[in-house]
């Protein structure tokens, strides 16, 4: 890996008022890599990626995104340069359409090429296409997390990092947006992915990092977390 | 998103309503006391649909919409009078006193968006209520007068020392007197055009979709790359600004305007005309401030009763908007139209 790396984050230290949330974290990711970021709730790993895409700010060290330094880019212009976020919690527009939310997500891209851009996204969500016209707050679930990642998709992004995708879903769609994840990495993909479900994370992750209170205290490939025994015993049950 | 059908309706209808209503003034079938009272409403249907913007549009409350107004009505009302004898046609005067007026009011939403913009959550309600305070507080306050020398700005006393020659045009809380009544029911009627045509093309444009995705979900456009602050300034500062000028068609309708007139009773009147006439429907802010700024005139012997009569509208309407009944009622209406479409499509393959 003798690489720039893609995303490379170094001493990100983070606060909310006086709370230290984010204690001298730092991690990369390369071209084509699948990284996760795996911890319990409150572990910081919400806070990581939204230092990373600009909405909070470290107070120290640095995010370099594609050889640039990101400390002087407004968080809007960030989506732009290749970077997109699909935020915790599902958050769609719920009152509009499912083809409106995605055509939102090209907001910073020039219209040609949105219609193309939407047989994309429908080819990779089949389940989005049939509900095209139906109201975004009136999907299930795991269909509103399918057109989060959807919509994020329409930007182009270089770097894709997804905030617990998997978050109260029922197995068998768990099971489904992973599938969707292992395939956009096999189409090339790079992703940065953050999961509680740390089993599943690991297993599709190249490497990973746990934070536990702000801290990254492990590190390394996916396949060797998964069988360490202290994380074993501390994040996968046993 | 498509261009909404009601846009149109709602230009036909205010041009319908402006014609009706000339042709009625000609054959002199309005009374003298509704002729007067064309202008007001006219400022009242633009300061509806412009608060509408911030409410129903960009998502905020505002308590401090006459705020606004009262800025326009004073700086564009003192822009007309000293602008007397420079530009002696009434029309021209005030087409630049109303572009004052809007311009002085966006400055001042401008200056009041900058902090509170960045800020998610109820700050702006609170920062305008106070805003609508401050505004009356000053005006009651100036002494503004314009003489061979220049304009001269006094607070709390008059210290302007304003040459004969010349004349002090705000006198504090004696507001501005003598003025020209240049406002008329078609400048009233264009004001009422231009507002709708600056708000449904906004409203229809790229920008209008990130401010409507900023209202839906405000994390989700973020993530999309809507420059958050940028789109809510602009939903607000052209709110502000259509309400300047509405204040200063307003008070160029009498002779003298003072302070008091725009108050936070004001602000809650024109919120409550939004709130009645659906939050981002402008045409029914349009027929909510005609309706209830004619009301009271026809229930003058009521008239102390009026802002109870309008708490308890408020309540009423909440209440049945609310009811799983009503909402039943009014969804049903919805999803007919598009069921109807869908089975429309379905007869046809059915016949071929
Ligand atoms: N807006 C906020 N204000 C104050 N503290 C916050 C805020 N958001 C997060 N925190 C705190 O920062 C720490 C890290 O939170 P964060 O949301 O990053 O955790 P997380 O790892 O994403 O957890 P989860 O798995 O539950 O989503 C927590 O202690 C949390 O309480
Ligand atoms: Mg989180």
């Amino acid at each position: 890996m003798s690489k720039e790396p893609v995303l490379k984050a170094e001493n990100l230290n983070v606060y909310y008022g006086s709370i230290h949330a984010i204690k001298g974290v730092s991690f990369e990711v390369y071209e084509g890599e699948i990284v996760t970021l795996i911890g319990a709730n409150g572990a910081g790993k919400s806070t990581t990626l939204n230092t990373v895409s600009g909405i909070l700010r470290s107070r120290t060290g640095s995010v370099t995104f594609l050889g640039e330094n990101l400390r002087r880019v407004p968080c809007h212009k960030i989506v732009a340069r290749g970077l997109a976020l699909v935020p915790e919690g599902r958050r769609i527009f719920l009152q509009m359409t499912v083809e409106e939310n995605l055509e939102m997500g090209a907001f910073t891209q020039s219209p040609a090429g949105i219609a193309q851009d939407l047989e994309q996204v429908y080819a990779l969500f089949p389940r989005l296409r049939e509900r095209r016209k139906q109201i975004g707050g009136t999907l299930s679930g795991g269909e509103q997390q399918m057109l989060a990642m959807g919509r994020a998709l329409m930007s182009h992004p270089k770097l894709l990092m997804l905030d617990e995708p998997s978050m109260g879903l029922a197995p068998i769609l768990v099971e489904q947006i992973f599938q969707i994840i292992r395939n956009l990495h096999g189409a090339g993909s790079t992703i940065l992915l953050v999961e509680q479900n740390a089993q599943a994370a690991l297993s599709i992750a190249n490497r990973g990092y746990v934070l536990e209170t702000g801290k990254v205290v492990t590190t390394g490939a996916g396949q060797e977390l998964l069988a360490s025994p202290e994380i074993k015993k501390a994040y996968l049950g046993g | 998103m498509k261009k909404s059908p009601f846009h149109f309706l709602t230009y036909v209808l205010v041009i319908g309503a402006y014609a009706a209503l000339q042709v009625l003034q000609a054959r002199g079938g309005l009374s003298s006391s509704l002729r007067g009272m064309l202008v007001p409403i006219c400022a009242y249907v633009v300061m509806a649909v412009s608060l509408n913007l911030t409410v129903g549009v960009l998502g905020e409350l505002s308590l401090g919409h006459a705020g606004f107004m009262s800025v326009g009505a004073f700086l564009g009302t003192s822009t007309a009078i000293a602008l007397q004898d420079a530009v002696p046609v009434p029309a021209v005067r005030l087409t630049i006193a109303l572009i004052v007026a809007a311009l002085f009011a966006a400055i001042a939403g401008f200056l009041i968006g900058i902090p509170v913009l960045r800020l998610n959550g109820d700050y702006l309600a609170i920062v305008t209520l106070a805003f609508g305070e401050i505004i009356k507080a000053i005006f009651n306050n100036l002494y503004l007068g314009v003489d061979g020398k220049g304009v001269h700005i006094s607070l709390l006393e008059d210290t302007t020392r304003t040459a004969e020659t010349g004349r002090l045009i705000i006198q504090g809380p004696m507001g501005i007197g003598g003025i020209q009544k240049i406002s008329t029911f078609t400048a009233g009627f264009i004001l009422i055009m231009i507002s709708l045509i600056v708000i449904f093309n906004l409203v229809n444009s790229r920008a209008g979709r990130a401010i409507m995705a900023i209202r839906d979900n405000h994390i989700a456009a973020q993530s999309v790359g809507v420059n958050i602050i940028k789109y809510k300034m602009m939903a607000f500062v052209t709110s502000a600004a259509l309400a300047g000028s509405a204040g200063a068609l307003f008070a160029m309708n009498y002779s003298t305007v003072v302070a008091n007139k725009f108050d936070f009773n004001t602000s809650i009147l024109i919120l409550v005309f939004v709130v009645l006439g659906g939050l981002g429907n402008m045409l029914g802010s349009i027929i909510a401030a005609a309706v209830l700024t004619i009301l009271p005139e026809a229930l003058r012997p009521i008239a102390e009763y009026r802002m109870l009569l309008y708490a308890v509208l408020l309540i009423v309407m909440m209440l049945t908007a609310n009811h799983p009944f009503v909402r039943a009622f009014f969804n049903r209406f919805r999803q007919t139209g598009r069921l109807r479409l869908e089975a429309d499509g379905d007869e046809e393959r059915e016949a071929v």
